[in-house]
């Protein structure tokens, strides 16, 4: 079980988890500032980033995949403001219109050039494939201090964890204003704090863990993530910090266990194949947000 | 082959769907209007993910039953089903806990999308090719329909259509003025429940034609297009039926034209491509419009402004307030007025002192208010109230 674990289950299920926190951190605020969809439109233009990328360096190379997607998701944003200001539309519509507009012209773009010989289609975009993470090299957990397999690891791993500490690093940076701006932003703003470049850069940061998580685990997780373990923490406690806290466990807790189910739980009834594990995250982060909204101390509007 | 499929030449099938694409079109652009106008656009995106388990489910059910598995009512009959379940979802959890509707509608529409990508793969391990249908539920794909299922599609777009014509002044009062309907005897979460209800149907017709993922564009772009155009609530439904029709029609004509060219993007890029031009081009709330509007006021004032300095014998250095004034005939191109631009820089001074005794008085506050510093004054007041202003102009004194 160990060498076969280490090598092909812990990696999988260390990025799940990395995923899942990344995502949940930012989702936090994005969901107490109403802007919760805001992750949804960001998943979605990812896919015209990567393929406008590919198309213009012929390549599937991470760098400029990850520099297409950010900018997508850069042009996504501004073009919604633009929409809402200029049509003089509400934010939710303004969301819609672009957002499927970027993602249609994304897929069209694909199905009309010659992508045939790579791997990049549009349902790898929105379910990634999270189970052919494997750590090859890996022998047993010894490996886990031996620096040579080390090197083998799958490098979503360590872009995963560096985008992680972005983002951690951010809100620690930032948490007193960030906090502030999100629950009374006139007198965030009467205090001199810029609230308007720091909702951005917290729309930002989203995009660096949407962008980051997208290539390993497809955007249907990343939108799982960012909004069903902040909701459910919302459902526990009145504190942010302790809401925080609680998002992270719970998506923890969904990227482990969904993994597991999807890795295991098809052989424990019988069955010989594994089923989707992002699907089965974001399925478990739901199952989790339906316990937390039935049972959870804090889960009606008046306390 | 374009022209040929925009044209209807394509054979009978293609010809079914294309014509079921644009009443769908019709349909889900008046539907997606009162949607728009309650504000709640977003909520048929999340209906339309959580088809998604109902579509695989329903699979399931059908061959665990003996079934082929790929009828398409069947499918569209547990697409429904659970869309309405995810529909129940979101009313619970805005209704009955803290979270707002954005976060409930990304909640389901995530999670009931990851659950159905479970079952896509459950079907995938249990008989390889069988399921290659289901693909297609996520972009959408009309090329190589069966006749039965292009008929059934174009029906149920044509009853859809019909309920919404018939439903259409309800849900036009809730949209637009929900305290006047409820006044009226309607009942307000009735009328939401008929309106979610076509927006289910809308979906789930519109699965196989545009796909889940990008269905909630032909539900928000007409509308907001439409909205452009007008200021009127029965034309705003009317623009955003035609525009989604047109949508429909031309995405799924030359969908026809390619089995590899998913219907759903073309039909939102079509839809988008005429929502912005009507963002730019629109007469009355267009950019271009409202540019215009704002530089044609910002010469205005600049003339304005370069008149009343003329009366007053000042100098003018702005350079556009020259050049407007130069072209207008009013000055020399030394800054010196010519008699033209004598008379006017005189009415814009006696212009603006009645108004500074009309704006000091108790008794003109009502007319006072319409001062922006352009309107002439002959606009707001009778030739008697000028007389009487005119008396309250201090007479010219001699320096002492």
């Amino acid at each position: 079980m160990g060498a076969e674990f280490v090598a092909l289950s812990l990696p999988p299920i260390l990025i799940g988890v990395l995923v899942a926190v990344a995502c949940a951190l930012p989702g936090n605020f994005l969901l107490l500032r109403r802007q919760a969809l805001i992750g949804d439109a960001i998943s979605h233009v990812v896919l015209p980033g990567i393929v406008v990328a590919f198309l213009v360096t012929g390549l599937i190379a991470t760098g400029p995949m990850l520099l297409g997607a950010a900018a997508a998701a850069v042009i996504a944003v501004i073009a919604i403001e633009a929409v809402r200001r200029l049509g003089r539309i509400e934010a939710g519509a303004a969301m819609g219109v672009i957002f499927t507009a970027m993602f249609a012209g994304g897929v069209l773009l694909l199905e009309q050039s010659d992508t045939s010989s790579v791997h990049l289609d549009v349902e790898h975009a929105l379910y990634g494939n999270l189970e052919s993470l494997i750590w090859l090299d890996a022998t047993g957990w010894a490996s886990l201090l031996d620096p040579a397999a080390l090197a083998g690891l799958p490098v979503e791993l360590p872009r995963m964890a560096l985008a992680l500490v972005v983002i951690a690093l951010f809100l620690w940076l930032f948490w007193r204003p960030l906090a502030l701006s999100t629950f009374d932003e006139g007198f965030a703003r009467g205090l001199g704090i810029r609230t308007a470049p720091l909702g951005l850069a917290l729309v930002i940061m989203s995009a660096i863990a949407a962008v980051a998580a997208f290539d390993a685990v497809g955007s249907i997780i990343v939108i799982a993530m960012f909004i069903c373990p902040p909701a459910a923490a919302r459902m526990m406690t009145n504190r942010l910090g302790h809401q925080v806290a609680w998002s992270v466990v719970f998506a923890a807790l969904a990227a482990v266990l969904g993994y597991v189910l999807a890795g295991y739980g098809p052989l424990w009834i019988g069955a010989d194949a594994s089923v989707s594990a992002a699907g089965m995250i974001a399925t478990l982060s739901g199952i989790i947000l339906g316990v937390a909204a039935v049972a959870g101390p804090h889960r009606t509007r008046n306390g | 082959m374009l022209a040929d499929a925009l044209l209807l030449q394509l054979g009978y099938n293609a010809t079914l769907v294309t014509i079921g694409a644009a009443l769908l079109g019709i349909a889900s652009g008046v539907a997606g209007t009162f949607l728009f106008l309650r504000k709640r656009a977003l909520v048929s995106d999340a209906i339309s993910h959580a088809t998604l388990p109902g579509v695989g489910l329903a699979f399931v059910v059908m061959v665990a039953m003996g079934g082929e598995g790929r009828s398409l009512f069947g499918l569209l009959l547990g697409a429904g089903l659970s869309a309405a379940f995810g529909l129940l979802c979101v009313q619970w959890l805005t209704d009955r806990t803290r979270l707002g509707e954005d976060a409930a509608i990304g909640a389901v529409l995530s999670v009931f999308f990851g659950f159905g990508i479970v079952i896509l793969t459950v079907i995938q391990t249990m008989n390889a090719g069988r399921q290659a249908g289901l693909e297609g539920f996520l972009l959408g794909s009309t090329a190589g329909m069966l006749r039965s299922d292009a008929i059934l599609l174009a029906v149920s777009a044509a009853l859809v259509l019909a309920l919404v014509v018939i439903l259409r002044r309800p849900l036009g009062l809730a949209a637009f003025d929900p305290g006047y309907a409820e006044a009226t005897g309607w009942s307000l979460p009735r009328i939401d429940l008929a309106m979610m209800g076509i927006v289910l149907v809308v979906t789930v017709v519109g699965l196989k034609v545009v796909g889940l993922i990008l269905i909630v564009a032909l539900l928000i772009v007409p509308p907001v297009t439409a909205r452009s155009w007008t200021e009127r609530s029965d034309h705003v439904v009317i623009i955003a039926g035609v525009v989604g029709g047109v949508s429909g029609y031309v995405g799924a004509a030359s969908s026809a034209t390619a089995p590899a060219l998913p219907t759903g993007p073309i039909v939102v890029l079509v839809g988008f491509a005429i929502f912005l031009f009507s963002l730019l081009f629109s007469p009355r709330r267009g950019v271009l419009a409202s540019l215009l509007t704002h530089l044609r006021y910002q010469r205005r004032v600049h003339v304005r402004q370069g008149l009343l300095a003329l009366a007053q014998g000042q100098p003018i250095y702005e350079v556009l307030t020259r050049r407007l004034l130069e072209r207008a005939g009013l000055v020399l191109p030394d800054g010196v007025p010519t008699p033209a631009g004598q008379a006017a820089a005189s009415k814009a001074l006696l212009d603006e002192t009645r108004w500074a005794i009309v704006r000091g008085d108790q008794a003109y506050a009502l007319a006072a208010t319409r001062y922006d510093g352009l309107t002439p004054i002959e606009d707001v007041l009778t030739p008697d109230q000028l007389t009487e202003v005119d008396g309250k102009i201090d007479a010219p004194q001699v320096v002492a």
